[in-house]
């Protein structure tokens, strides 16, 4: 009696919606009538327009991901450093705001920054005249932080609190002060959880959709915004370089995670060594 | 010094807590508020909760989400339980290939994933937008299960399988008796997990569907258009629901934690 | 089957020796990926033997339970039980249970729902069950224990489960793979006793496979040594102790001196350069041989006592607790010793070896066949066999 008949059903249903529609993008991507073909790509590449807004995503991402880094790290360091019931609280009261589902989180800000918000009220009530929050790139960058921080918090944590106090000792035995402990012996250990809430803050920030519509307007396009006009406004014509497109950012995506996985597992090998 | 530093650390968590909170708590007080502009507070009214459940839009897409949540949990866990066991007992090679497949829609941004549905679905010809957004949100939930109850499988012994068929259950009864048991507690986190991805989603759907709206497109439609006072009633009940909904998973977890240890006393 | 019939003289018991066979295994082969982990095995097991599959890991005995169970089918050849051919009937059909290596025990389920799992699904009344249930905690010493979940047993006692929860089904054979690998030296030896007194008691067939060669001859009645697929002895295990067929036997059963040797003629052989006395005969004349000498067997005696004897210059000394082992140099073979008297390291000696003492083995025609497995042939072995393991549902 063989067990693999079980998974029969799921591998149709694999074959037929996981990996036929990713075969589809690569098709169009690469084809023209039929034949294969370069033009899609060149054309998603060499289009300034589309390159400065693929600039402009992996450029916020990146700002984003570096505020989430200097932002979080503190946060997950002093919940590691605190009573363990104290810190199994606020740990939670972190972490909750990710179960939020991200359109809320976004439309949040959109009700705090908009020109009749309460930010401006508070401005208008100390006699300060109203700022044009919302729609700027500013505006962007913070829903991208506000989104993805929690995601930054939780894998450094889960690292810090899982490592050895007695190191920590070891160090101020063998003379280290705090600072240094800090920089020699505790951030080298919590390497692998930076890594990984670089990833889970990096890569949803690149391919976010919709943060920028919400906070940004029109006027800032993002990548994913990109790629939403050439499928839905432009429709079926514009598939072939809508999947040039989908595919870039495929491609984008795997280097990034074929970076952080390799800087891990070099993290992993040298332990300390990296700093 | 310890006292200057502790007091730095509460500081410090005080404001990021602020600013993750401010938002949502801002937007709860205000969804109470009598006009319709959140400049200024003009009185404590119910009359946008009112206006929302009596917003036929709103309870339809409350609808479809609810039930395409429950709907496409229930199909992924039994196919991806299924799967897993399958999946389990795979030789080496063909194992390792279903594996990575069923990893591309967790490791996929959503974006893609959501435009190669659309183009399966119209190349398909699959034309209603409640049957391609299960569709859709089956198959996107389907390996989170797989790879819930796996482990699951991983850890028990295979030889449980077998000790069942050894003591007289034909194959169906030893999976109904022993290996489905065995593994329940990875095929429970699958089903909510499944649940909370298909509640949570906006970006699948948007893509895979057309027609239809769930309560995330609703909303995305929306605020695409500006602040709606609706709109926050309505995020101050869907928080209030999944702050309940995580209450009750982490008091579940927490009294079965509370029963083991009991009965490891009790020895 | 030469050998097994041979042994057959050495048992007392008329009426046991002629109680008939149960299980006959003909031709069994099993292969995986193009390896023969099983070749064309042919054996019988009679009513009521506690017979015991010896090996290395990777030797097919495993493999060959689990054929007998039905958890594998063969490539070639049939397994018959009373009479009737198994080969193609599933497990649950069998009227064999199976006590698993790390015990398989339901953790979903109490020890009492454990041991009436087989009883439910034939859907026996439940007053019956609760009986038979009862008896059962009561054989291996568990009353009482009914309501408690598996995982809060020790090693010992969820072991107890596991043979309760195969005999409370009243097998007509019951299949041990390695059940007592987990457990400590001290909780093993208690559970050998046990498990051969309920053999005894029940009267039940035990098929019993272990590598471990002290357990064999502790608890068996007949043993049946295995490597790389092919069974290399059948034999009661003073049999196989005293009289191995070959060097496999020789080596794997117990410590030996193996030395190539001459059969002179019948009761003389020359090995090391010398003539020995010997109790073997039937060898064609200055026919090539293997002489085995056990450790035990030889006497050592200090050069001062003047004894005549092989002289040689003790090299180590290990105080083993109830022995010392020696290892003695004589002209450039290294003679592994064991006695009770202390002698002193480079110390010169003389030994001596009675006639009882020497056996002698046919030449194998293929040496490297017959060597017990180097560290890595066991450990490929192994793999072949998990790798048939895992295949085999």
């Amino acid at each position: 009696m063989k067990r693999t008949v079980f998974a029969y059903p799921y591998i149709v249903w694999m074959l037929i919606f996981i990996l036929a529609p990713m075969l589809l993008i690569v098709w169009y991507a690469f084809t023209k009538n039929g034949a294969f073909t370069l033009t899609n790509l060149g054309a998603a590449l060499r289009d300034p327009i589309y390159m400065q807004v693929l600039a402009r995503s992996v450029w916020i991402a990146f700002e984003a991901t570096v505020i989430c880094l200097l932002l979080g790290y503190p946060i997950a360091w002093m919940l590691s450093t605190m009573k363990k019931s104290t810190a199994a609280i606020l740990y939670v009261l972190f972490v909750v705001p990710m179960w939020m589902n991200f359109l809320l989180r976004t439309y949040a800000w959109q009700a705090l920054l908009d020109s009749a918000g309460i930010l401006n009220s508070i401005l208008a009530f100390f006699g300060l005249p109203p700022q044009n929050l919302l729609y700027t790139e500013e505006a962007i960058m913070l829903g991208t932080v506000y989104n993805f921080l929690p995601f930054m918090v939780l894998p450094i944590y889960s690292v810090l609190v899982k490592l050895d106090k007695s190191l920590v000792e070891a160090a101020y035995d063998l003379g280290a002060n705090g600072v240094t402990t800090f920089f020699k012996v505790i951030l080298p250990q919590s390497i692998p959880g930076v890594i990984s809430g670089i990833t889970m803050v990096f890569i949803p920030a690149i391919t976010a959709f919709a943060i920028s519509r919400l906070l940004g307007g029109s006027k800032f396009m993002l990548y994913g915004d990109l790629i939403e006009n050439q499928f839905i406004t432009l429709g079926r014509d514009a598939w072939p370089v809508g999947s040039a497109l989908s595919f870039i950012l495929l491609v984008l995506v795997l280097i990034s995670m074929a970076v952080m996985r390799r800087a891990e597992r070099e993290a992993g090998e040298e332990g300390g060594m990296l700093w | 010094m310890k006292r200057i530093a502790d007091f730095f650390k509460g500081t410090y968590l005080g404001l990021m807590l602020l600013f993750l909170y401010a938002p949502i708590i801002v937007l709860m007080v205000f969804s109470f508020n009598e006009s319709k502009t959140m400049g200024h507070w003009s009185g404590f009214s119910f009359k946008w909760y009112e206006a929302l459940l009596s917003d036929a839009t709103i309870m339809d897409a409350l609808w479809v989400t609810l039930s395409v949540a429950i709907i496409s949990a229930i199909a992924a866990t039994a196919i991806g339980t299924f799967a897993a066991i399958g999946i389990h007992s795979m030789k080496k090679s063909p194992k390792s290939v279903v594996e990575n497949i069923s990893q591309l829609p967790m490791v996929n941004p959503d974006l893609v994933t959501g435009i190669s549905f659309m183009m399966l679905f119209a190349l398909l010809g699959i034309k209603g937008g409640y049957t391609r957004m299960l569709i859709a949100h089956i198959t996107f939930n389907i390996p989170y299960v797989i790879f819930s109850v796996l482990p699951k499988l991983r850890q028990s012994s295979n030889n449980l399988y077998e000790a069942a068929m050894d003591l007289g259950c034909t194959p169906w009864m030893a999976l109904r008796k022993v290996v489905i048991p065995d593994i329940m507690p990875g095929i429970v986190s699958g089903f909510i997990l499944s649940f909370t991805l298909s509640l949570d989603d906006f970006v699948v759907s948007w893509f895979a569907t057309s027609g239809i709206q769930n309560l995330s497109i609703y909303i995305y439609s929306i605020a695409r258009r500006g602040i709606s006072p609706k709109i926050n009633a309505l995020s101050a009940i869907m928080f209030v629901a999944v702050m309940t909904l995580l209450l009750f998973v982490n008091l579940r977890s927490l009294k079965e934690e509370r029963e083991a240890e009991k009965q490891i006393k009790r020895l | 089957m030469g050998g097994h019939a041979a042994f057959f003289l050495n048992y007392e018991n008329e009426d046991w020796m002629m109680s008939k066979h149960l299980i006959d295994l003909q031709q069994l082969r099993k292969e995986y990926d193009g390896v023969d982990v099983l070749k064309n095995i042919d054996l019988y097991i009679r009513d009521g033997e506690f017979l015991t599959l010896l090996g290395p890991s990777g030797c097919g005995k495993t493999t060959m339970l689990r054929l007998i169970a039905g958890f594998a089918l063969p490539s070639s050849g049939q397994v018959v039980m009373d009479g009737k051919d198994l080969t193609h009937v599933p497990p649950y059909k069998r009227r064999v249970n199976t006590v698993f290596q790390k015990y398989a025990l339901f953790p979903h389920l109490n020890v009492y729902d454990n041991i009436a799992f087989g009883l439910k699904i034939q859907k026996l009344p439940k007053a019956e069950i609760e009986t038979r249930v009862n008896e059962m905690l009561e054989l291996v010493n568990l009353v009482g224990y009914g309501k408690r979940w598996v995982d809060q047993l020790s090693g010992g006692q969820q072991q107890r489960v596991a043979i309760a929860r195969a005999l409370v089904n009243r097998p007509q054979v019951l299949l041990l793979d390695e059940p007592l690998g987990a457990l400590d030296l001290k909780l093993r030896k208690g559970m050998q006793l046990e498990l051969k007194r309920m053999q005894q008691k029940l009267g039940i067939t035990f098929i019993y496979v272990t590598h471990d060669q002290e357990e064999a001859l502790t608890m068996s009645d007949t043993i049946v040594v295995m490597n790389e697929g092919v069974i290399q002895q059948i034999g009661t295990p003073a049999d196989i102790y005293n009289e191995p067929k070959n060097i496999f036997v020789a080596k794997f059963i117990g410590e030996s001196n193996i030395l190539p040797g001459v059969m002179l003629e019948d009761y003389r052989v020359r090995f090391h350069d010398r003539e020995y006395e010997c109790v073997d005969a039937g060898f064609a004349q200055n026919s090539q041989v293997d002489v085995v000498v056990r450790p035990e067997d030889i006497d050592l005696y200090p050069i001062e006592e003047g004894r005549t004897g092989l002289a040689g210059v003790v090299k180590s000394v290990l105080f083993m607790g109830v022995h010392y082992e020696f290892r003695v140099d004589t002209d450039g073979f290294v003679w592994t010793v064991h006695s009770t008297d202390y002698i002193a390291p480079e110390s010169r000696v003389s030994m001596t070896i009675v006639p009882d003492a020497i056996h002698i083995m046919h030449k194998s025609l293929n040496p490297d066949e017959q060597e017990a497995p180097t560290a890595d042939e066991r450990f490929e072995a192994a793999i072949v066999e998990e790798l048939a393991e895992e295949e085999a549902e």
